[in-house]
């Protein structure tokens, strides 16, 4: 017994390296962001003891374009959630309660909408959105972001529905409930954590999209991925402030997707994993 | 009206309004994919120069023997290949011995979870950005720190193998997610089966090979096939840190600045097409993979 529990010690403290190994660029950014510039490029680098400052962190609320690019980025990632759910819920609800003959080739057709690459659609996008005014636009991101994301929000929610007792809906129906109601008033109350657990993770991927939101802006609807990759040029060299728009950047959706990350493994592999 | 009369109109009822609520998911996924797909099809068969918009007309396979002989082309198909490979092959191997890992560790299981995922949430220029300069940095950055404690030169990771270091951070924000999904599907292993096989004699090593690892066959194929499919569209990495170059560029930064920066529709749908090909190939067995689990 002794040795099996010498083996699980030496196994956590094992686990416990390889984690703080994979997390570490991210805990170094974190340290970085409080150095000053100066120390940040100090070699041999210093780990704690070094001046703790905010500067770089002053430094980059003080310029306007970090709130401008995070109101774009909540406008773009909440909308284009938001609009994907408003689509998603009542498709899934016909999908789970209204099954036909075609609602297994619709599922799978929805899914291998999402094998197609954003390079594929890229070009008749970008001249469609150009005639139509839709260029560094939140709206044309928004639209864009959720039907990228309509798929798994789909598929999430319908494995979500199937679990409610469909008898439940067909007695609200008997009360007299019309369908708006069923949805809104039975359905979404009973399955409410799905309904949040989808939000988040569509939110998430739409925060993180680093495609069309680096191609489809300029400066009016640039979200965050566009500001941190204006740090590529020489702003770069500026380590601190680079760590703290990073961490800044990061953090919303970081502590969202701490919350839900079990929903992640469903929702990712279209439930083919449990 | 009685139960029974509702019970029989049910049918009607629900096919009816079942329609009317997929629509607009429906509608949706055709504007944004089939119509774009049938676009970028016409595109690929039309000479269009954003240049010369008037000069437009049908040509045929044109544009495709012009960007098989585009001496860009097959350095980003073969980059393409390897950044994909290269992933696919770090993410599951040691996804699976992390996994492996978590499974048995006993303290603090939460937080390591919170630790090991994390890469996974952080947006793709600012992991690349982040990896370029603090640590892949040749002259103070944490790996030339490393380096120096280890008594070797700094090795100077964009300049000498462009493609090996976005590689590297493209690995570092998909190992989570393999690790994650192998870690839930060992969680869901029978532990009744094992500690059986465990009765039986079985040694350690034998459990894994016949008992865990078929059991690990199928999360480690839908692993493989997600990560392709957006793998093959790894762009804000290529863009941030070397901006294209030979070296680096893929199949989507070919589009990209095919269209953007050549200013040729055609020549970049025809590129466009070839990246399709190569996920459909995936898509195919993926959808597969996926329906089979799909009880409708």
């Amino acid at each position: 017994m002794r040795r099996v529990r010498a083996g699980s010690a030496a196994l956590t403290v094992l686990a416990w390296a390889a984690a703080l190994l994979l997390a570490f660029p991210l805990l170094w950014a974190l340290l970085t962001s409080f150095k000053s510039e100066l120390e940040a490029l100090e070699f041999p680098p210093h780990f704690v003891s070094f001046h703790w400052t905010l500067d770089g962190y002053r430094a980059v609320l003080a310029d306007g374009e970090y709130f401008r690019s995070l109101v774009n980025s909540l406008v773009i990632a909440g909308g284009s959630s938001a609009f994907a759910l408003a689509l998603a819920i009542p498709a899934a609800w016909a999908l789970a309660f209204a099954p036909t003959h075609r609602t297994r080739s619709i599922l799978l057709w929805m899914l291998s909408t999402k094998m197609l690459p954003a390079v594929g659609a890229f070009i008749p996008v970008f001249l469609f959105y150009r005639d139509w005014g839709l260029l560094d636009s939140k709206l044309g991101l928004l639209l864009l972001l959720a039907a990228s994301n309509l798929p798994i929000a789909v598929w999430m929610l319908f494995s979500n529905f199937r679990e409610v007792p469909g008898e439940i809906l067909e007695a609200s129906r008997m009360d007299g409930a019309s369908l708006p109601q069923e949805l809104a008033m039975v359905l979404a109350p009973m399955s409410l954590p799905g309904i949040a657990s989808t939000f988040f993770l569509i939110f998430t991927l739409a925060w993180n999209e680093s495609f069309w939101t680096l191609n489809l802006t300029t400066a009016q609807a640039a979200p965050l991925t566009a500001f941190i990759a204006a740090f590529s040029s020489p702003q770069g060299l500026f380590w601190a402030r680079l760590s703290a728009a990073s961490i800044l950047s990061i953090a919303p959706v970081l502590v969202i997707g701490w919350l839900c990350q079990r929903q992640l493994v469903r929702g990712l592999t279209f439930g083919a994993v449990k | 009206m009685t139960a029974r009369a509702v019970a029989k109109r049910k049918p009607a009822y629900l096919r009816k309004h079942g329609q009317i609520l997929v629509a607009p998911a429906v509608i949706m996924l055709l504007a944004f994919s089939l119509a774009p797909l049938i676009a970028t099809l016409r595109f690929s068969v039309t000479d269009y120069r954003l240049l010369f918009p008037d000069v437009t007309g049908f040509v045929g396979l044109a544009n495709y023997r012009n960007l098989i002989a585009n001496p860009d082309f097959w350095p980003a198909l073969v980059n393409t290949i390897l950044l994909v490979g290269f992933v696919l092959a770090s993410t599951v191997a040691v996804g699976l011995g992390l996994a492996l890992l978590l499974e048995r560790a006993v303290v603090g299981k939460s937080v390591l979870r919170l630790l090991v995922i994390s890469p996974f949430f952080v947006m793709p220029p600012v992991s690349a950005l982040l990896w370029k300069n603090l640590l892949m940095q040749p002259v103070s950055g944490f790996f030339a720190w490393l380096a120096s404690m280890a008594g070797v030169p700094a090795f100077d990771w964009f300049a000498k193998a462009p493609l090996l270091s976005v590689a590297l951070i493209v690995a570092w924000q998909w190992l989570p997610f393999a690790t994650l999904i192998l870690l839930t599907s060992l969680q869901s292993f029978d532990r009744d089966q094992r500690e059986a096989a465990t009765v039986d004699g079985a040694s350690s090593t034998s459990i894994f090979r016949h008992l865990v690892l078929p059991h690990l066959a199928r999360p480690i194929a839908i692993v493989v096939m997600m990560e392709t499919i957006f793998l093959l569209g790894t762009f804000a990495e290529v863009l941030v840190t070397t901006g294209g170059g030979k070296a680096s560029t893929n199949l989507a930064f070919l589009v990209y600045s095919q269209a953007m920066l050549q200013y040729d529709i055609g020549a970049a749908s025809a590129a466009g097409i070839i990246a399709i090909i190569f996920a459909n190939i995936v898509a195919f067995f993926l959808v597969r993979a996926v329906g089979r689990s799909l009880e409708v």
